[in-house]
Order: structure tokens, then sequence, then C-alpha cells
């Protein structure tokens, strides 16, 4: 049975000049203890994802419509109480900015035992114990120590591991990290993603990975999910999706990214720009920049359908003999 | 004209104004007010200065609704036989007038103060921020008074134009600093963004880089500062008149006339001091209120 | 008023000589805590030794990288190249004149015409409150390159087109454009007294992969039909791949290699570029395990002695953690390191 399962959510923000819908039918699933990464550029709305699963949108946002089911029950309906029950002891939260993600007026320790304790049924030196385990298995050295530390007693790197010894605290199941790497320096990032990979498989907990970085993705993930304008434009398995993509606009993403083993003249670009949330084209969010675009494509919408290896939201994979094809005008140039 | 007061009422900010209940009233209030006290001598039924249409007879006459009051005499009358709604509205005028040049003149001398402090650092930083906490550590009414006391002190037969620079000088003095440390904490943000290190490897002057890019930057916090201070610096005016050293009695403003009728609050004739003092209150009101309203509108995170 | 010619380059030094050479520089900065402080808590004086002895050369048309992480002095180097900072130490030449003593003088001032610089952030490196048109007509303004009005607004007309923009975009304000589009407003910006060296400080790094390829391209367009001369500063070695002719790699405020690009990306010789070239998250090595190296960068108050990357590196012995490598040239590529030297790597 998936781990999480997100059907039709649609996040809309109500606004003075109208309804901004900021996620529009998100569908897909993630398993117990994999790895999924979500990918985008800036406005596709993967963070905002990951907010609506932690429950922590921001109002006036707020979900529309759609559900969010953790092991087979709605978290998406919750009252704010029962959700912080969630909050932690089954879905724990890893941000970008580790400066931020800690208080700093308190010891780290403290901070771990008071998130173990709230969850766990432990005493608080049971709880200690457990902390101290924890900031070793995440690489602290001196654990003993340094738990009675403050924060900005810690390198960006070590709090960015503190931060996720404090999201496995309280043994969840899934862990949503939103850009967990990309205020760190390379050398400290390869550090962080090898320490998240090890650490969740050995607890057993599934990873929701967001990040903007293809690369990170590429090295972490088991399948990857990517997002444009609102939308999950492909999803599959992570090396399907990298080499061989079904969506125009996975393949133009990966053929832009400058690779530091393959030199070219000059880099592939996707002219234009996504659109904005209240200028979302009819049909296919990607229509007017897609190489390959046809009538069909500014008319309806399509949904995610198996490609060769992934799934992919493009009427150019709709199968020959579907009535749904057949149906579709005749291929036109735009 | 009329299309860029349509454009900015459809605006987020003019959108927050229709709607707020209480930016509407003040609005209103604060307009009434300024139309009334610009155009006092159209608005005014008589002319509480012109000594020769002063009768002593109608001398602490109640006001209107009252059997011994006169509807010519709306708002009753004072020791000397003046009008009280008339000199309302030349109280106003003046208490308004007053508190619109020196919040005018305070933010001039504290923008510039603070630009100065927040973009040149170092020792001209460290001074003036020490002259503001000097200036912080007395109370406002202290100072005025001090300046208002040397002023007087130096000019001993002070006409009118020389009291009201001297009052307005006084509050300007003490209002300055506020502006001058706002101003200096955006300056120091804004100075080490991109596009003044962009403007400074064109070429551009310290002093053309302060008026020209960082000072529009930085101008935001300092209306909403100076629409609430109008309404300090019209009490602390009224203050310093109460107390005697501010508005000459030859043209009494709202603290003047407070003043005034204070003495006879006792005996009964309550009209000569509570009107001018609701009039206070109401200007000091509505201008506070558009002042938060404004606060509210301009902040984006609340927006 | 008549506009004036675009300025005429300083007389041209013979072909051989490079267009920027930089010697010796170095940037230090005083950090300490305020006097009373210091007296009080008996703190000691503290020195940031941002930039320590940097020296390196630029050819005409070439574009150098100057990559590290965050700490490394790299933006230090590029705001001593502009002007902004004035180096402790050192100096950089410009065609053969000293640049400082150009910056400060006021007929040198007009050396600013020929170096510019874009900056990392797209949102506050355009003034919010200014039109594109003023925006990108400054510099012009400023060196009295063109005062008639119509010839202006051509003039930056021309230059929106250049960086792919329409004209019409002039007369809107920089919180109308995106990303991508404001960064390209920077560049036409840059580009508008035709200058011929730009000092690029991480421009695409805060843009998206698509956006960054848009951008990237139109640098290396514009640098191939005016001849520019680029300093690229950035931490992301793919795109410096992409970019650069020649790469030099810091660490803690010092240059550890230098090299032709083919050179360092074929075969690093420093283990701090090995270190980095393998960290990087690579596309096509799906579900590889890297060995990362361990450590973090040291603090650059309190840097270690002899050589900075010595507790680090897996190469260092006794030599390494008491005296300071020099940049030395072997085969053409430039390298700090002792082991290097002494052939151990």
């Amino acid at each position: 049975m998936s781990l999480l399962q997100v059907q039709n959510l649609v996040v809309e923000f109500p606004s003075r000049h109208g309804t901004l819908r900021a996620l529009d039918q998100l569908s897909f699933e993630i398993a117990p203890g994999e790895i999924l990464g979500v990918v985008g550029e800036s406005g596709a709305g993967k963070s905002l994802t990951g907010a609506a699963i932690i429950g922590l949108l921001e109002p006036p946002g707020r979900i529309a419509s759609g559900q969010i089911l953790l092991e087979g029950e709605r978290i998406d309906n919750l009252p704010p109480d029962q959700m912080r029950r969630i909050r932690g002891r089954r879905i724990g939260a890893i941000f970008q900015d580790p400066l931020t993600s800690l208080n700093p007026l308190y010891s780290i320790g403290r901070q771990l035992i008071e998130t173990i304790t709230t969850h766990l049924p432990l005493t608080h030196a049971q709880a200690r114990q457990r902390a101290i385990e924890l900031l070793q298995e995440t690489g602290i050295p001196a654990a003993q120590e340094r738990i009675d530390h403050y924060p900005h007693q810690f390198s960006g790197g070590m709090r960015q591991r503190v931060v996720i010894a404090l999201a496995l605290a309280a043994e969840p199941k899934l862990i949503v990290a939103d850009e967990p790497t990309t205020a760190l320096d390379v050398s400290i990032q390869a550090q962080i993603i090898n320490l998240l990979k090890s650490v969740c498989k050995k607890h057993g907990a599934a990873v929701m990975l967001i990040t903007h970085d293809m690369g990170v993705i590429a090295e972490t993930c088991d399948r990857v999910a990517v997002m444009y304008a609102g939308r999950i434009a492909e999803i599959g398995p992570v090396r399907d999706v990298i080499h061989a993509a079904a969506h125009p606009y996975t393949q133009g993403l990966m053929r832009c990214i400058p690779d530091i083993e393959v030199e070219r003249q000059n880099l592939h670009q996707i002219d234009g720009a996504m659109p904005r949330l209240n200028a979302i084209p009819p049909g296919c969010a990607f229509n007017p920049r897609c190489p390959q675009v046809f009538a069909r494509c500014h008319q309806e919408r399509p949904e995610l359908m198996p490609a060769a290896t992934t799934q992919a939201a493009c009427w150019l994979n709709a199968s020959p003999t579907s009535p749904a094809r057949a149906a579709a005008l005749p291929e036109a140039q735009p | 004209m009329k299309s860029t007061l349509f454009k900015w009422l459809d605006s987020d900010v003019g959108h927050s104004f229709r709607t707020s209940p209480a930016a509407l009233f003040a609005a209103a209030i604060a307009l009434v007010c300024g139309l009334a006290a610009l155009f006092a001598p159209w608005v005014a039924p008589h002319n509480p200065f012109d000594l020769a249409t002063l009768d002593l007879n109608n001398a602490r006459l109640p006001p209107a609704w009252y059997p011994e009051g006169q509807w010519t005499f709306l708002l009753g009358t004072d020791d000397q036989g003046r009008d009280i709604l008339s000199a309302l509205i030349y109280g106003a005028r003046i208490s308004l007038f007053v508190g619109l040049i020196s919040v005018l003149l305070s933010v001039l001398l504290g923008v510039t103060l603070g630009l100065l402090a927040g973009y040149l650092g170092g020792w001209v930083d460290a001074l003036l921020m020490r002259l503001c906490d000097v200036m912080l550590s007395f109370p406002a009414i202290l100072i005025a008074l001090l300046i208002a006391g040397i002023g007087h002190t130096l000019f001993p037969n002070a006409h009118e134009a020389l009291a009201f620079g001297v009052l307005i000088a006084a509050i300007t003095l003490t209002g300055w600093v506020q502006y001058a440390r706002t101003v200096r904490g955006s300056t120091l943000v804004e100075r080490q963004k991109e596009y003044v290190q962009a403007a400074r490897v064109i070429g551009v002057s310290s002093l053309a880089i302060m008026r020209r890019h960082v000072l529009p930057n930085v101008l935001g916090p300092v209306l909403v500062l100076a629409t609430i201070q109008v309404a300090t610096a019209i009490i602390t005016e009224a203050t310093l008149s109460f107390l005697g050293v501010g508005a000459p009695p030859t043209s009494p403003s709202l603290g003047t006339l407070i003043r005034i009728g204070n003495d006879y609050l006792f005996s009964g004739e309550w009209w000569i001091t509570i009107f001018p003092g609701l009039v206070l209150v109401l200007i000091a009101l509505s201008v506070n209120l558009l002042g938060d309203w404004l606060r509210d509108a301009l902040n984006p995170r609340l927006r | 008023m008549s506009a004036q010619p675009a300025a005429a380059a300083p007389q041209a030094p013979p072909e051989a000589a490079p267009l920027i050479r930089a010697v010796d520089l170095a940037r230090t900065f005083d950090v300490s805590a305020p006097w009373l402080n210091r007296v009080l808590e008996r703190k000691p004086r503290q020195l940031l030794h941002a930039v320590d002895g940097v020296s390196f050369e630029i050819e005409r048309g070439q574009t150098l990288a100057l990559v590290g992480e965050s700490g490394c002095g790299k933006s230090t180097v590029a705001r001593l190249l502009v002007g902004l900072y004035q180096p402790s130490r050192g100096h950089f030449e410009f065609a053969g004149q000293d640049a400082h003593a150009a910056y400060r003088s006021r007929s040198g001032r007009a050396i600013r015409r020929h170096i510019q610089m874009i900056f990392q952030d797209p949102y506050a490196s355009l003034n919010p409150r200014w039109r594109v048109a003023d925006i990108v007509a400054e510099p012009l303004r400023e060196h009295g390159l063109i005062s008639e009005r119509a010839a202006l607004e051509a003039r930056v007309g021309e230059l929106l087109q250049s960086v792919g923009l329409s004209p019409l975009d002039r007369v809107k304000f920089p919180h109308q454009f995106s990303g991508g589009q404001r960064q390209r407003i920077s560049i036409a910006r840059a580009l508008a007294t035709q200058p011929e060296f730009l000092v690029c400080d991480e421009p695409t790094s805060a843009l998206d992969v698509s956006v960054q390829a848009q951008v990237l391209n139109i640098m290396k367009d514009l640098q191939r039909q005016q001849g520019l001369t680029y300093l690229f500063i950035s931490h992301n070695l793919a795109v410096v791949r992409h970019v650069s002719d020649h790469v030099g790699v810091m660490y803690l405020g010092r240059l550890v290699e230098l090299a032709p690009k083919q050179a360092l990306f074929a075969q690093p010789r420093h283990p701090y570029t090995r270190m980095l070239l393998e960290a990087i998250p690579k596309l096509h090595h799906t579900g590889h395990a890297r060995t990362p190296v361990q450590g973090e960068v040291p603090n650059p108050l309190n840097p270690p002695t002899g050589c900075a990357f010595h507790p680090r590196c897996p190469a260092a012995n006794r030599r390494c953690s008491s005296e300071r490598p020099v940049l030395q040239s072997l085969d053409g590529v430039r390298v700090a390191c002792h082991a290097v030297e002494e052939g151990r790597l």
C-alpha cells in the first residue's frame, strides 16, 4: 500500500483580482521507503506541494479540492491540533535554510528532546539518550558534549545535520525535504545528500525531496516528478526521466543543463518563460513553448498517461488506438 | 488628474482605503477640518480677531441650544465676546498650519541627516546617532519649552511671525530624530544592495547616489511617520500654547483657546474650553487613524 | 548637443600583453569588535584576509572563471577589480595602466567606461523605483557620452534589443520583469558604455536552469560579437565549463590552481580541485554513490597555518602545515601545492 497518496489536489489563492490556482489536479503516490524527487523551476509549485502535505499552507492559500492520504487516512481535512500530532510524528520536515530552521535561543539538545518527548512516550533521560544517538548517526562529532550547544555554535553543514536529526527524531514514515542542500557549499552538499539517503534508508522513512537541482535528484532519488505551472508534466524512474523523457518540457530541461562532462558550443534553451498563475494558457500549459505542439494541445488539457517507461502529461503519448486520439484534429503546424 | 485618482483607487492601497471604515471616516474628518481651516474667512460666521466687531455684552454666552444662547453664536462665546465656533475654525487653522510646517521641516532635517549617517557611516554616523540619543533622552516638551523660552528671551518684543518661528523651530527640533533613525536604518539596508553598488561601479558620486537612488527607496516609512507625527505636532503645539509659550494670544490656536477656557471651567462656562478640546481630539484622532491605515496598507506582508 | 564618439581605449599596448593583470592582490577587512568592547573584554584585533595574494592575467577576448566555495574570496576579487574596494596590497593593471590609481584620480575616472560589472541578484541589482530606460541610460548620462534625448532613447533601444528584449520595454519598471529578463537588463546597462572588460559575479546563480541557458547564450554571443573580456565568478563548475577559457580555483582567499579549461577538467592537479570536481552531483551518474571528502571550509578568521587546505587534504605532510605553498607553473598549469611540487600527486 502506498505511504502517501495525493489525489487531484487543487490549491488556490483567492485574491481581490480573482482566484489563482497554484496547484491544479495534482496526483501522485509515494511508496514506503522510496525517495521521490519533485523538481521544477520557480513558480512551478513544488514548495507549495510540500507545504500542502505538511499542512503549512500560508493563508489565504487553501486546499480547494482533492485528497491527501497518509497510510490510507485523509490528512488534508484535519483540524489543526490533530494535524500537529501528525506533523513530527508521522511526517518530518527539512527546510532550506538551516539558520532559521533552528531556534537560536534553545540548545539543540533541548529542541531535540522536546520533539522526542512530544511524540514518543519516553522519559527525559531516555529522550536525551536517543537524541545523542541521532546526533551521532547524523555525523555530529562529540555528540555527548555538543548536544548542549546552541545553533550558532555550529557551521551551516552541521546545522543541516542537526535539522535532519530533528526531522527523524520521532521516527516519521515520511520526510518532506524542501531544498535541503541549496544553501550549502558544493562539498557539504555531497555529504548531506549522502547522509539523507543513508539515514532515511536505515530508518525506513520515505523522502519527498523538493529541489530545482537535477544533479541532486539524479544521485539521490528513485523516482522523480517534474512539475510545470502547478501540474505534473512527467513522473517516473529517475534514470528514465533523465535519459528517455517523454514530455517535451522534460526533454528541453535536461538538454539545457550545462554538463560538466560534455562541452557544447551553445546551451540548448527553451524560449519563453513559465506562464504566471493568472495567465496559464488553455489546454496544455506548455503549449506556447513546445517544439512539438499540435492542435489538440491548445484545446484539451492532457492528464498523466503512460509513455514508454514513464508517465507524461502529453498528447504525443496518447495511444494511437484510443478513441481520444482518433477524435483529435489532424496534426497542424503551429 | 481624475484618471490618476481612479487608477490609485483601483490599486491595492486604494482598495484598502475604500474598504476600511476607519480610514474613510478619518479622511472625511480630516478633509472637513482641513477645508474649514483653509477657507476660514469664508466659512467662519464671525471674525473673532476683529476687535471692532466684538461686544462685551455678548461675553460668556452659552451654546445656542441653551435658553440663554443665541443662534448667531452657535457654540457660545468666550469672556471677550468672541464666537467660539469662529475661534475654533481660525484656531484649527493655526494648529494645522503649525503642525504641517513643523512636520515638513522635521522630515527635511531628519531625512537628510539620516541619509548622510546611513550612507557615509564612520564618524559621521557615530556623531549623528549620539546626537539623536541625546535628543531622545530629553522629553520633547521640555526641549520645546527650552527653545521657546530661549527664543522669547532673545526676542522679548517678539511679534507674531517670530513667535510662530520659535514655536515651529521648537517642534521641528524635537521631531526630526525619529525620521533620522528610520531613514538611517533603511539606508544601511539599501546601501548593501546591488543597484547601489552598480551605480558606484558606473562612477556616480556618493551624493548623487544618495539623492537619486537611495532616497526614493527609503521614503516609504517616512510617509507613515509623518502622518502620525502631524497629530503629535498639533498636540505639542497645543501643549506649548496652553503653557503660554506657543501661539501668541492675538492669533490663538486650539491650545491657547483651551488655556483661556480653562480658567472658566469651574465657573460653569464649560463650552469655552471643551469645544476646542473636542476639535483637537478629533483632528489628532483622524490623523492617527489615517497614519495607522497607511502603515498597514503599505506593509507588503499584510497585503 | 551631438553625441560624443565612444571613448577610445587607452593607448593599446603590444598584442602580447594581457588586458588584465592582477599582481599579488590582497584585501583585508578589520572585523574587530568596537574599541570599547575590545578594551573592556580584552578581545584581540581580528582581521579577515578575504583575499590573500592573488595573481592572474586575462587576455583580451577571453574568459577567466574564478570558482570556489563560500569564503574563498572570489566575490571580493570581483569587487577589487571594479574599484568597489581598494586593495590592501598589490595592484592590478588594465591595458598597462594601474587601475586603482585611475579609479581614484579625477581624470582616470574614465576607466570606468571600460570596466563594468554584472551582479548576482537580479532583484536587487536594479533600482525598483527607476524605469528601465533610466537604468540603462545611467552610465551614458554619467559619463556624458550621449546627451541628446532622441539619441539616448535610440541607444537604449539598441541595447535592449541586443539582449533580446524589446525597445518598448524601456518605459516599464523592474518588477514587471522576470528574473532572467532583469538580468538581461543588467547586462544591457553594463554594455551601455561599450566596455572592454566585464566582471560577472555569479550572474546566473539565482536563475532557473532554462533561463540560465538563455542568459549564458546571450553572454557568449555578445562576447563573440564585441570582443569582450570576462571575469566570471561562479560556484557552479558545470556552468564554468561552458563559459570559460581559463579557470582559477580559490580557497580561503588564495589561488590554488590556475589552468586552461581543458587541462583543469581533464587533469585536475590540486587536491581541492579534485575534491570539488568529485563532489558535484552529476546528471549521468544516477544512483552513483560518491565518496565525499570530510570536513568543511574552516573559519576564514582563523585560517590553518601553512597551506589552508591541509586539514582536509589526503596528501598533507608536515611541510603542508607550516609552509604556505606558492603558485608554480607546471606543464602550462599553475598549482600551489607541495605534494604536486614534490611529485607526490
